[in-house]
């Protein structure tokens, strides 16, 4: 009965999905909102100083967002220290042993 | 690996690495920027430690350098970041843009070249991610090839 119902949903929605991206209302390259993108590339060189507006966009406008990726890498490096930190821990001993 | 290999990557190894430095000083003009010239530069590193022998190459690249790699570049970026709350208006504002001296110069608008010596804190950022990125990439390669294969002796000696 579950099954049954989490499958009809699925249906529902990648139907719906399947007929929104093909029924012709939204367009390959053409957007339904361009004021944001506009923005960006009417005043990223002159606001930014920088020529590439992708970079502009990820290091000044979305800056806090670049931050927060900088922090997902840095919690990715202690987490795989966090796998190995009892060999890590044998390996030191042995140094100092030394 | 055979000789080949270990020759091969000594001889590539410089390009790769001018491409990643290159990828990441020049994020704020061409494609590219922080993450993905480290990435460049870290898979330089794994190029090397997959070539040659650990014990080669354990001496050179060392666990700290990487360490400290990592930790600078995430202080510089917060540092930055901060120091947008104290020279300008908010948190990460490009305080350095349009201000003669560290890549300050006046953009030129429209299709152009581009100058190196533009964008504010742009080319900062790049480069204090691009530590972080290659630090942290070739950190999480050293401790997979170098504690993995100790696992392993480990539990075949059944310590």
């Amino acid at each position: 009965m579950r099954n049954l119902l989490i499958t009809a949903i699925l249906v529902v929605l990648s139907s719906t999905f399947v007929y929104v991206t093909t029924s012709g209302q939204l367009q390959f390259g053409k957007p339904a909102q361009t004021r944001m993108d506009d923005y960006f590339l009417r005043h990223g060189q002159e606001q930014t100083g920088a020529n590439n507006i992708v970079t502009a966009v990820v290091f000044d406008f979305r800056g806090f967002d670049t931050l927060g990726e900088a922090t997902v890498l840095f919690v990715v490096v202690l987490g795989v220290g966090m796998l190995f930190r009892k060999l890590m821990a044998e390996e030191e001993e042995e140094e100092q042993a030394a | 690996m055979s000789k080949i290999v270990s020759a091969a990557a000594d001889f590539l190894y410089p390009f790769v690495m001018i491409f990643g430095f290159y990828i990441v000083l020049h994020g704020h003009l061409t494609p590219g920027g922080g993450f993905q010239g480290g990435a460049v530069i870290a898979t330089g590193v794994a190029l090397m430690f997959a070539a040659h022998r650990y014990r080669d190459i354990a001496p050179i690249f060392k666990k700290a350098i990487f360490n400290t790699c990592e930790t600078v570049g995430l202080v510089l970026f917060i540092g930055l970041a901060f120091a947008g709350l104290f020279y300008g208006k908010s948190f990460m504002y490009n305080w350095l843009a349009r201000i003669p001296g560290l890549f300050g110069e006046q953009v030129s608008y429209g299709v152009n070249p581009g100058s190196l010596d533009t964008g504010g804190i742009i080319p900062l950022l790049n480069i204090a991610v691009g530590l972080e990125v290659l630090g942290a990439l070739s950190l999480v390669i050293y401790y997979l090839l170098t504690y993995v294969v100790q696992m392993g002796v480990n539990k075949h000696h059944g310590q």
